[in-house]
């Protein structure tokens, strides 16, 4: 580490220096020699709807619709997001997956505006002092322009102008080092709008109240550091001029610059009280502020030699890459690359149709000869450059190894996620080991693996809990029917003292509990039997259950005649259920008649559940006897009701409906024996 | 005398510290087996069944005390990888017999199909089926893991296992580390996308 060196312009201000980094050919004189350009309008817009850090915004529009400059079409979706604007006039012509600047190459969500060259904007809310507005208001203004840092990530500006809940913010720091080789964009901002920049930057001191506000720049750039010195004249704002070296442009790395500080890892500047801006975001708050405009433009430098016009332009956001290459005398190489982003830390666009977004500061379309391709990866010598250039004093040997063997665990130990893949290790690798696209393949896997840890601790809490909830059903349930068969019990023990009934039967009815339904329902016939004089109950569940039990039935045969047609492999398991539910519906409508003449609570529970199992058919003894003894009631019902009409009239209506139902069971049992005979034959 | 002291001193020493490991066994005494919540937080949580258990821990319990690690095609070679480092045993080939790796799936019901039986909600091991009788049923996507067991119970067949779209939100850096035998084999998108471009 180096001694702080003292600033020549601002003699209390010490330099200080960052671990590593390199100096690669700067290439910036290509593209800075010219002003700013305005580009062409193109005939068609694509506006993806993620162009930010964060959630992807939502149309607020629909195909078919005309538009006006600086409209919204896309809303933020929750807080770490931003609106989308029209950058000009024109028609909606559709909403779909388009292809977008991104490492990937994959497609998304876009908005496509046809241009109607009328360029007109829609009504702007101008603001000549931004002293009177409060800061909520500015904020509302950044979030309403749809501001994303325009560095590179483009996190939303209007949560940086949030300062930290616990403590105020210390430092400002815009951020003018425009580090990487080729890229040139701020650059000639600040030689041509410093004073929009200076305002820009009032603007955001304004909302954050920092104790002292840097704007950090790089020594090769002259002429802008002239013009921000004139611009920042009279106020607080302060430059420092740090030395070129690659990358000093790095947040964290010019914040060690200017400050001496480190960013802890895993930590974000604001938690030590410092936020970081770039200069095109500065520009792009006060012209929200000041004019009310959205982000609608942004300044990208348009370089390498593939390119004969080579320099800065104002491009409107959305402009089709390749349309906006031709238009400055683009040719496609041999291999055609078009870099977005700069040699360092840029990447290679899949499809030039994919648009200009709010992060897109360079084009660069080098020829073979300016920017060879890389060369196949040698072994690893275990040389120590890519240690010595690593501006993040981590080991980038050691990250290769693991990130290489899949040993992501010790690759996480060592600090992975510190990477900020600024790729000077692989420049200064004498192998060409492709290292940082090592590294980011490692950190895009620890993050999946990661995700997949969560869902499936997620799974793992559901399924426990749905455990937990099954057994404590069954607990329940088991608790109730131990009550409900104790309660029968002792209902039965209490009538059958009196009568002095057989023992072992009761036993046996007490008992369901432990046994198998198909046995406690045995059981409960049998104590039945015994007991045929009790209380009469209420028959309508098992009515309930009988119908159910026909309707079911008469589903499963409209279904079997479907089957039939349609899908024969079901028919013999149709076949079979329609047997079982036939069964059921016996069963079922045996229980209900002879719950119409007596039966006991218990009983009437068991039956009306309709155990899962099908009942063995009634032997035909068993069927005799129920007739025989149905008769038998029958006549003594009748008997009864002629006694009655002679002695107690009140009582005639009762016992009519009483043999009334007795010859329905009579009848049901003659069937069922004719049934069990018929079916005794088939065998 | 001298025999005796000896004695007694070593005896005396046994018993105290008879006594510290028997109170050291009690106070921090272990709750569970560690050795299955370390394999359990291993497994994908589907809790599939394919392993012949029901769900993940008794499968996890069971490796616990010396059954193959190989029987989770959810998991796959990943899962058995992990599991061999953990147990530092031999890693080995998925069980075919239990299935076989499959990409991601999520179940997916073909809702004006479904006829609200709630057959499948009482089939899913993870409560991501939501309906009620005699009303459409749906899956929450998230909490699927795609297990399919809710497939076979349907009486209408109306659910579908469908791959896990990928999209940008999920979307990985290649490894670099391919075998690239000849330089000259590579594509130029490979070139581009395959190294920083310096």
């Amino acid at each position: 580490m180096t001694a702080p060196v003292s600033n020549p312009n601002h003699p209390k201000r010490a330099v200080h220096a960052f671990h590593g980094g390199i100096h690669p050919p700067e290439h910036k004189v290509d593209s800075n020699q010219t002003p700013i350009a305005t580009s062409p309008l193109p005939p068609r817009l694509i506006m993806p709807l993620q162009q930010h850090l964060g959630k992807a915004a939502k149309p607020i529009v629909a195909v078919g619709d005309h538009v006006l400059k600086g409209q919204r079409i896309a809303e933020a979706d929750g807080a770490i997001s931003a609106h989308v604007h029209a950058p000009t006039s024109g028609t909606i012509t559709a909403i779909e997956d388009r292809a977008i600047p991104h490492p990937s190459g994959l497609s998304d969500r876009c908005i496509e505006i046809r241009t109607d060259g009328e360029d007109r904007w829609i009504e702007l809310e101008a603001n000549e002092h931004y002293e009177t507005l409060s800061v909520e208001e500015i904020r509302d203004k950044v979030r309403g322009a749809g501001i994303a840092g325009m560095g590179g990530a483009g996190f939303p500006t209007e949560i940086k102008m949030h300062p930290p809940q616990q403590d105020k913010v210390n430092t400002l720091i815009i951020n003018a080092a425009e580090c990487e080789p080729y890229i040139t964009a701020d650059d000639r901002l600040m030689r041509e709008r410093a004073d929009e920049l200076v305002k820009g930057i009032e603007i955001m001191a304004y909302a954050l109240q920092p104790g002292e506000c840097l704007i950090g720049i790089e020594d090769n750039k002259p002429e802008a550091i002239e013009a921000l010195k004139r611009a920042v004249g009279g106020t607080r704002i302060e430059v420092v001029v740090v030395p070129t070296k690659y990358p000093s442009g790095g947040e964290k790395q010019l914040i060690k610059l200017l400050t001496d500080k480190e960013v802890p890892s895993g930590r974000i500047p604001a938690d030590i009280g410092i936020v970081c801006q770039n200069v095109g975001t500065a520009v792009a708050v006060f012209r929200a502020v000041r004019f009310g405009e959205p982000l609608i433009s942004r300044i990208t430098t348009l370089t390498g030699d593939q390119i004969s016009r080579k320099g800065n332009v104002e491009v409107l956001l959305g402009t089709p890459i390749q349309w906006l290459l031709n238009q400055y005398g683009y040719q496609a190489g041999n291999p055609e690359r078009i870099i977005v982003g700069g040699p360092m830390m840029g990447y290679a666009l899949n499809d030039p149709d994919a648009p200009v977004v709010k992060t897109t500061n360079c084009l660069l379309a080098p020829s073979a000869e300016e920017l060879p391709l890389a060369e196949p990866a040698q072994a690893c010598i275990r040389c120590g450059l890519c240690a010595e250039a690593c501006p993040a004093e981590l080991l980038p040997q050691q990250l290769y190894w693991f990130a290489r063997s899949q040993e992501h665990e010790k690759a996480e130990h060592h600090n992975l996620f510190d990477c900020i893949e600024c790729g000077a290790c692989s420049y200064v690798c004498p192998s060409a080991i492709p290292l940082v696209h090592y590294y980011r393949h490692a950190k895009s896997e620890i993050k999946q693996h990661r995700q997949e840890q969560e869902k499936s601790d997620r799974a793992r809490i559901r399924f426990e809990a749905r455990q937990e909830r099954l057994e404590r059903e069954k607990q329940e349930k088991e608790a109730k029917r131990k009550a409900r068969a104790e309660a029968a019990a002792k209902a039965q023990a209490a009538k059958q003292a009196p009568a002095a009934p057989a023992k072992p039967v009761e036993t046996a009815a007490s008992a369901p509990a432990q046994n198998d339904p198909k046995q406690a329902a045995i059981e409960a016939a049998l104590a039945r039997k015994q007991s045929s004089n009790q209380e009469a109950e209420d028959p309508e569940a098992l009515k309930t259950a009988l119908d159910k039990a026909i309707a079911k039935l008469d589903k499963m045969l409209d279904a079997l005649e479907q089957a039939k047609q349609d899908n024969p492999d079901q028919v013999e398991k149709l076949t079979r259920a329609v047997e079982k539910n036939q069964v059921r519906v016996n069963q079922a409508r045996q229980n209900y008649e002879r719950a119409l003449a007596s039966s006991n609570t218990q009983a009437a529970n068991t039956t009306a559940k309709a155990p899962p199992e099908p009942k063995e058919l009634p032997s035909r003894e068993q069927l005799v006897t129920n007739l025989e003894k149905a008769r038998a009631k029958l006549e003594k019902m009748s008997d009864a009701l002629e006694q009655a009409q002679s002695e107690q009239p009140e009582q005639v209506e009762k016992l009519i409906r009483s043999v009334e139902k007795n010859r329905i069971r009579v009848e049901a049992a003659e069937r069922a024996l004719a049934e069990a005979d018929k079916q005794e034959d088939v065998r | 005398m001298l025999v005796l002291t000896a004695i007694i001193t070593l005896t005396l020493l046994a018993i105290g510290f008879g006594a510290l490991l028997g109170f050291a066994a009690i106070r921090f005494k272990m709750q569970g087996n560690p050795v299955v919540d370390q394999i359990d937080s291993l497994l994908p949580q589907t809790q599939c069944g394919q392993c012949g258990h029901p769900g993940c821990r008794p499968y996890a319990e069971a490796i616990a005390n010396g059954e193959d690690i190989n029987k989770c095609p959810p998991g796959g070679e990943a899962t058995i990888q992990a599991l061999a480092d953990l147990l530092d045993v031999e890693p080995m080939a998925l069980d075919a017999e239990h299935g076989q790796e499959k990409p991601k799936q999520v179940a997916v019901i073909r809702e004006d199909e479904c006829i609200g039986c709630t057959k499948c909600i009482q089939a899913c091991p993870v409560d991501a089926i939501l309906g009620a009788a005699k009303h459409m049923h749906t899956v929450i996507e998230s909490e699927c893991t795609g297990c399919d067991l809710c497939v076979e119970p349907c009486p209408v067949d109306c659910i579908d296992m469908v791959d896990v779209e990928h999209g940008l939100s999920d979307w990985k850096w290649t490894s670099p580390d391919r075998s690239m035998l000849i330089a000259t084999d590579r594509s130029s998108t490979e070139y581009g996308r395959s190294t920083n471009a310096a």
